[in-house]
C-alpha cells in the first residue's frame, strides 16, 4: 500500500488572548491508502487539532502551522493557498463529526447540503447530484432516501443524520475520510451500526480512515494501527494487536486499564491514572506525562523523550523497552493511590443481599408501583382528545437499601424520566412511588422538602449543573443553607471536610467552577450531593461525559462513598460495561417499559430479552482479536408517541412471532431473581 | 399554518382592544379641558362652557363616554376634529401613504445598511474594519434624529444641493428623511446581526461547510447569515414600530406631510379626537407589522414551519 498521508514533525500553535499556545508538538504519523488508523487519547490530547490541521481548518480558529509538513498524496498541504485547499476539502479528504445534529445547517434540506458539495467540486449538474445524493443515502442505509433528501436536519434522528453525514462526506469519493468521534453522541446500538457501515463503505470506496476516538473498544474493533496522543504529542504508535497485546507507554497502559470491560471484576476498584491532562498553557517540562507517571525518573522530568522505534512499533518513553515487559501482563497497575489494584469489596463492605424469592421484595427502600408518565402532545383548544408521549408506561420495581441499581436502555427508553420521578422532579401521571414506605406522590410542599434531603442527584454535565458565578463553597453550601441551621464557621468546616472526602483540596473552596477540570467538577457535584448525608443518590449518566481515566476515578470515589455512608444508588447509564461494573442489579428499559430485571452478573451472563442481548452485542470490545459474536440491534427506537402494538420491541426483534405483534408480554420469572418481559426468552 | 395564523390573529385582536382602552385612558388623563380647545377661556361664560360640555359629551359618566368612543372606533368612526369638524379617519388615511413610504424607506435603509455592516463586522471580528463599523453603529444609535436630520439637510441640501430639504412630493424628498431615520435603526441592527453572526460562526455546521470545500463567501452569506437573521428578525419587527414613531419628529424636521405631522399638530392644539385616532391607527399598524414578522419566520426557518405543521397534524 502506498502512503496517502504523511505528517512529519508537525507543530501547530494558536494565537490566543494568553499569547501563542503550542497545541501540537512534533507530531509525525502516516496513513496508507485504504488503511484505518485510530487516534486515541483523552480530551485535550490534541486528536481533534491534528485532524483539523490536516484539513487546515485551524486557519479559521487562529491556528498556524509553525513547523513540519503534511503531505497528501505528495501534495504539500501546509504550503497551499486557501483556494487550493478549498478544492481539496470535501473532494480528496472529507470529514464527519461528533454531533450529527449540530453538523448540518438547520435551515437547508439534507438534499441541498449534499448537492452543494457535489456541484461545488464540479462532479455533475444539480440533477445528477440529486440522483447521486439519493443513491448515497440509500447506500448509507437510510430508508426512503428521496423523501429524506427533502427533509430538514431537525426532522431526522441522530443516527440517521450521521448516516446522511457519511453519505455527504463520500459524495465526491474522498481518498481520506477523517471521522472525529463519529459515534460518541449516539446510542450504543446505533454506534455499532454506524461503525459497521463505515467498515463496509471503506472497502467499497477504498478509502483511508483516520478515526478519532476516546473509546479503546472502538479502536480495537476498527483500527489497523493505533496512535496514542497525550498533551499534543504522539506517545505511542503500533498496530492494534501490538498495542493491546503489550502497551509500551505507561500512558497507553493506564488508558487500557481504566476501561471497564464485561469481564472485569465487578465492584472492584478500577485502576486509574491519577491527576488530569495538563492544559496547553501549563505543559510540564521533560516528558509531558511525567507528573502522572508512576515510573518517572529524574531523566523524565528533565528531558523530553523522542518517538523511537522499540520492538517494531514507536513509543516516546525513555524506558519503553524496559517497561514493556512489566506493563504487558494486563494485571500491572499504573498507580492506585497506595492501594492494591483490583481490590474487590470484602464481603463485609457491601450489604449482604439474600436472593429474594419473588419479583417484589418485602419492605423495599424505594418502591415504584405501576408508575406512568405521559406528556401530552400538541395541546389545542380545538382538539377533543390529545395524544401523548408515553415516556414511562406502567413500570414497577424495587430498590433495596444499600444497593446500586443500574438502569440501562437507549435514549428515549424513559430511564431518566423514571429517575426524576423518584426525586419528584417530575410528577407521575399515575402509580405510586414509596420512599422508605412513605408515598411521595401526595406530599405537601413542606413534607417533600424534608424528604428531599435524603434524596440527591449527580448530573451528567457537572459544569452545566453549577452556577458559574458561584464559588465552590456556595455551591456545596447551598443544600446546607436550605436544610440545616448552621453558622458560617460550622458551614465552612463542613464544606472543607466534604471537599476532602471527594479528593479535592479544601483550600479550593473559594474558587469558581471554571477553574476546575471536568473530573474535578464532577467531584464538586458529588460533594454537593452528599452534603446532607442523603440515603439515596440518583446518578444520571454521571460519568458519561468524562474521559476514561477520570471516569475510573469517579467510579472509585462513588463506590468508596457508598461504603462509607451506606448510600443507595440509582445509576443510569448508556455505557453498559460501566453500569455492569457498579451495579448489583440492573433493569433494562425499552420505550417506557421495563423489559428485563436481574442481578448484574446474571443479566450479562444469561440475557433473556432479545433487546438486552442486542444491547450487550453492541458493546465494542477492547480486544482486537475478538470477533463479534452476535449482531447488534437493527433499526432505531420508534417514537414513544406511537409505540408498536404487542411487545414494543417486536419491530426490531430477531425472534419476532405473530404473538409478539398482538400480545404484550408481562414480566415473568425466567430464573432465580431474573425476570424478563418476553414471550420467547432466550 | 392556518392554526398558527388564527392563534396569532386572536392575540393581535386582543392587543388592539387593549390599545383602544389605553388610548382612551391616556387622553382622559391628559391635562387641560377639551372645551377650551374650542372656547376662549377669557370670554366663555359658565353657560357656554356647560353647553359645550354637553355638545362634546364630556359631561356624561365615564363608562358611557367609553362605550360611545369604543363603539365608534371599532366601526371606523374616529370622530371629528375639534378645530374644523373634519372627520378624523379620512384625514389619517389621506396622509398615511406618505408616512408609510417614509417608514418603509427608512426600514429598508436600516436593514440593508445594518445587515451588511453587521456581517462585515462579524467576519472581520476585532480587526480595524470591525472597529470602524462598531463606531459607526454607535453613532447611529446615539444621534438624535432631529440632529442628524438637520445635519443631512445642511450637507446634502444646503451645501451640495443634491436633495430637497423639505416637502413630500417625489422620491427625492424621501432620501434625506429615510436616511436620517434609517441610520438610527441600522445602528441597532449592526449590533444585533454582528452578535448573532458571531454565535452562528462558532456553530459546528460551519466547520462542516468548510470541510466540504465551500468558499468563505458562501459559508458566510448563504449559510451563516440565514441562520443569524432568525433572532435578528424579531428585533427588526420591533424596530419598524420605532421607526413609525420616529416619523413624528422627522416629518416635522423635513416639513413632510404624514400622520406623524398630524399628531404633533393635534397635540399642540389639544385636538383630542385626532390624537386618539392617530394613536389607535398606529397601534393597529404596529400589530400588523409584528404579525407579518411572525409569519416571515416560517419562511426563513424550516424548524418553525415544521413545528406549525406538526401542531396542525396532531
Amino acid at each position: 500500500m502506498s502512503t496517502l498521508l504523511e505528517i512529519e514533525n508537525l507543530t501547530v500553535q494558536f494565537n490566543t488572548a494568553k499569547g501563542l499556545l503550542t497545541a501540537l508538538s512534533d507530531v509525525s504519523l502516516h496513513i496508507r491508502a485504504g488503511e484505518t488508523v485510530c487516534l486515541v487519547g483523552e480530551s485535550g490530547s490534541g486528536k481533534t487539532i491534528t485532524s483539523k490541521s490536516i484539513m487546515r481548518l485551524i486557519d479559521f480558529e487562529n491556528g498556524i502551522v509553525s513547523g513540519g509538513t503534511v503531505k497528501l498524496d505528495g501534495d504539500e498541504l501546509t504550503a497551499m493557498s486557501g483556494r487550493e485547499l478549498q478544492n481539496l476539502r470535501g473532494k480528496k479528504m472529507a470529514m464527519i463529526f461528533q454531533e450529527p445534529m449540530a453538523a448540518f445547517d438547520p435551515v437547508f434540506t439534507i438534499g441541498s447540503q449534499i448537492i452543494e458539495v457535489i456541484v461545488r467540486h464540479k462532479l455533475g449538474s444539480r440533477k445528477q447530484a440529486w440522483a447521486r445524493g439519493v443513491e448515497l443515502l440509500r447506500r448509507a442505509g437510510i430508508p426512503e432516501p428521496e423523501a429524506r433528501m427533502k427533509q430538514y436536519p431537525g426532522e431526522l434522528s441522530g443516527g440517521m443524520l450521521q448516516r446522511a453525514m457519511i453519505a455527504m462526506a463520500l459524495a465526491c469519493g474522498p481518498e481520506l475520510l477523517i471521522a472525529d468521534e463519529p459515534t460518541t453522541a449516539l446510542d450504543m446500538t446505533v454506534q455499532a451500526q454506524i461503525l459497521q457501515l463505515l467498515k463496509e463503505l471503506q472497502q467499497e470506496f477504498n478509502m483511508a480512515i483516520l478515526l478519532i476516538t476516546h473509546d479503546m473498544g472502538i479502536a480495537a474493533e476498527m483500527a489497523d494501527r493505533i496512535i496514542v496522543m497525550y498533551a499534543g504529542k504522539v506517545v505511542e504508535q503500533a498496530t492494534a494487536s501490538q498495542l493491546f497485546g503489550q502497551p509500551h507507554h505507561p500512558y497507553t497502559k493506564g488508558l487500557l486499564q481504566s476501561i471497564t470491560t464485561l469481564d472485569s471484576i465487578r465492584k472492584s476498584r478500577l485502576p486509574s491514572i491519577e491527576g488530569t491532562i495538563p492544559g496547553l498553557a501549563e505543559l510540564p517540562e521533560g516528558c509531558r506525562f511525567h507528573p502522572r507517571c508512576p515510573h518517572a525518573t529524574a531523566k523524565c522530568v528533565q528531558e523530553s523523550p523522542p518517538l523511537l522505534k522499540v520492538n517494531g512499533r514507536q513509543a516516546a518513553c525513555w524506558y519503553a523497552g524496559e517497561l514493556a515487559g512489566k506493563l504487558g501482563d494486563g494485571q500491572a497497575v499504573v498507580q492506585t493511590n497506595g492501594q492494591s489494584a483490583s481490590r474487590p469489596c470484602s464481603p463485609a463492605d457491601i450489604v449482604h443481599l439474600e436472593p429474594e424469592p419473588g419479583y417484589s421484595i418485602p419492605s423495599p427502600f424505594i418502591d415504584i408501583i405501576e408508575v406512568k408518565k405521559y406528556y401530552p402532545l400538541g395541546r389545542s383548544i380545538f382538539a377533543k382528545h390529545t395524544s401523548s408521549i408515553r415516556a414511562v408506561d406502567d413500570v414497577s420495581l424495587q430498590i433495596r437499601r444499600g444497593e446500586t441499581f443500574g438502569l440501562v436502555g437507549e435514549s428515549g427508553s424513559g430511564k431518566s424520566t423514571l429517575g426524576r420521578m423518584i426525586l419528584q422532579l417530575e410528577q407521575a401521571t399515575g402509580g405510586d412511588i414509596r420512599f422508605e414506605g412513605r408515598s411521595l406522590t401526595g406530599l405537601s410542599e413542606g413534607e417533600l422538602q424534608k424528604t428531599r434531603r435524603n434524596m440527591q442527584m449527580i448530573f451528567q454535565d457537572p459544569y452545566g449543573s453549577m452556577n458559574p458565578r458561584w464559588k465552590v463553597s456556595d455551591i456545596i453550601g447551598e443544600p446546607l443553607r436550605v436544610h440545616e441551621a448552621m453558622n458560617a464557621s460550622e458551614k465552612r468546616i463542613r464544606i472543607e471536610a466534604l471537599l476532602e472526602s471527594v479528593g479535592l483540596n479544601p483550600k479550593w473552596a473559594d474558587r469558581y467552577p471554571h477553574e476546575f477540570s471536568g473530573g474535578q467538577r464532577q467531584r464538586i457535584g458529588i460533594a454537593r450531593a452528599i452534603a446532607l448525608r442523603p440515603s439515596f443518590i440518583l446518578a444520571d449518566e454521571a460519568v458519561s461525559a468524562l474521559d476514561v481515566s477520570v471516569q475510573a476515578q469517579i467510579i472509585n470515589l462513588m463506590q468508596e462513598l457508598q461504603q462509607e455512608l451506606g448510600l443507595t444508588y440509582l445509576f443510569i447509564g448508556h455505557g453498559l460495561h460501566v453500569v455492569r461494573h457498579v451495579s448489583d442489579r440492573i433493569g433494562v428499559m425499552y420505550l417506557g417499559k421495563l423489559v428485563e430485571i436481574a442481578d448484574s452478573e446474571e443479566l450479562f451472563a444469561n440475557p433473556a430479552h432479545h433487546y438486552t442481548r442486542g444491547l450487550i452485542a453492541s458493546i465494542p470490545w477492547p480486544d482486537p482479536g475478538r470477533e463479534r459474536i452476535a449482531a447488534g440491534i437493527a433499526g432505531e427506537i420508534p417514537s414513544p408517541s406511537k409505540p408498536p402494538s404487542g411487545c414494543r420491541f417486536h419491530t426490531r426483534c430477531p425472534a419476532v412471532t405473530a404473538r409478539c405483534r398482538e400480545e404484550e408480554p408481562k414480566l415473568a420469572q425466567v430464573r432465580n431473581s431474573h425476570w424478563a418481559a418476553c414471550h420467547f426468552p432466550a | 399554518m392556518i392554526r398558527t395564523l388564527t392563534a396569532r390573529l386572536v392575540s393581535s385582536i386582543m392587543v388592539v382592544l387593549g390599545a383602544l382602552v389605553l388610548v382612551f385612558v391616556i387622553v382622559y388623563l391628559l391635562p387641560g379641558d377639551p372645551v377650551f380647545t374650542i372656547l376662549d377661556p377669557a370670554t366663555a361664560t359658565p353657560e357656554m362652557i356647560a353647553g359645550m360640555r354637553a355638545q362634546l359629551g364630556v359631561d356624561r359618566p365615564l363608562y358611557e363616554q367609553f362605550w360611545d368612543y369604543a363603539g365608534g372606533m371599532l366601526q371606523g368612526d374616529f370622530g371629528k376634529s375639534l378645530l374644523n369638524d373634519e372627520p378624523v379617519l379620512p384625514k389619517i388615511i389621506a396622509h398615511f401613504p406618505a408616512t408609510l413610504a417614509l417608514t418603509v424607506a427608512s426600514s429598508l435603509t436600516a436593514a440593508v445598511i445594518g445587515i451588511w455592516l453587521g456581517v462585515l463586522s462579524a467576519i472581520h471580528r476585532n480587526r480595524w474594519l470591525d472597529v470602524v463599523v462598531r463606531i459607526i453603529g454607535l453613532f447611529g444609535i446615539s444621534m438624535p434624529t432631529f440632529w442628524s436630520g438637520i445635519l443631512l439637510i445642511l450637507i446634502f441640501s444646503v451645501n451640495l444641493g443634491w436633495f430637497p430639504a423639505m416637502g413630500s412630493d417625489g422620491w427625492q424628498t424621501l432620501v434625506l428623511p429615510a436616511l436620517s431615520l434609517g441610520l438610527v435603526g441600522s445602528g441597532f441592527i449592526v449590533r444585533l446581526v454582528r452578535n448573532s453572526m458571531l454565535e452562528v460562526i462558532n456553530e459546528p455546521f460551519i466547520v462542516t461547510l468548510r470541510s466540504k470545500g465551500i468558499s468563505e463567501r458562501l459559508v458566510m452569506y448563504r449559510h451563516a447569515l440565514r441562520n443569524a437573521l432568525i433572532p435578528a428578525l424579531t428585533m427588526i419587527g420591533v424596530l419598524i414600530g420605532d421607526l413609525l414613531a420616529g416619523t413624528v419628529v422627522i416629518e416635522t424636521v423635513f416639513s413632510r406631510q404624514g400622520i406623524g405631522r398630524i399628531i404633533s399638530d393635534a397635540l399642540m392644539a389639544k385636538d383630542l379626537p385626532v390624537v386618539q385616532g392617530v394613536i389607535f391607527f398606529s397601534a393597529i399598524i404596529y400589530v400588523l407589522i409584528n404579525l407579518l414578522v411572525d409569519m416571515s419566520y416560517s419562511i426563513i426557518d424550516p424548524r418553525v414551519r415544521r413545528l406549525n405543521a406538526r401542531r396542525q397534524a396532531s
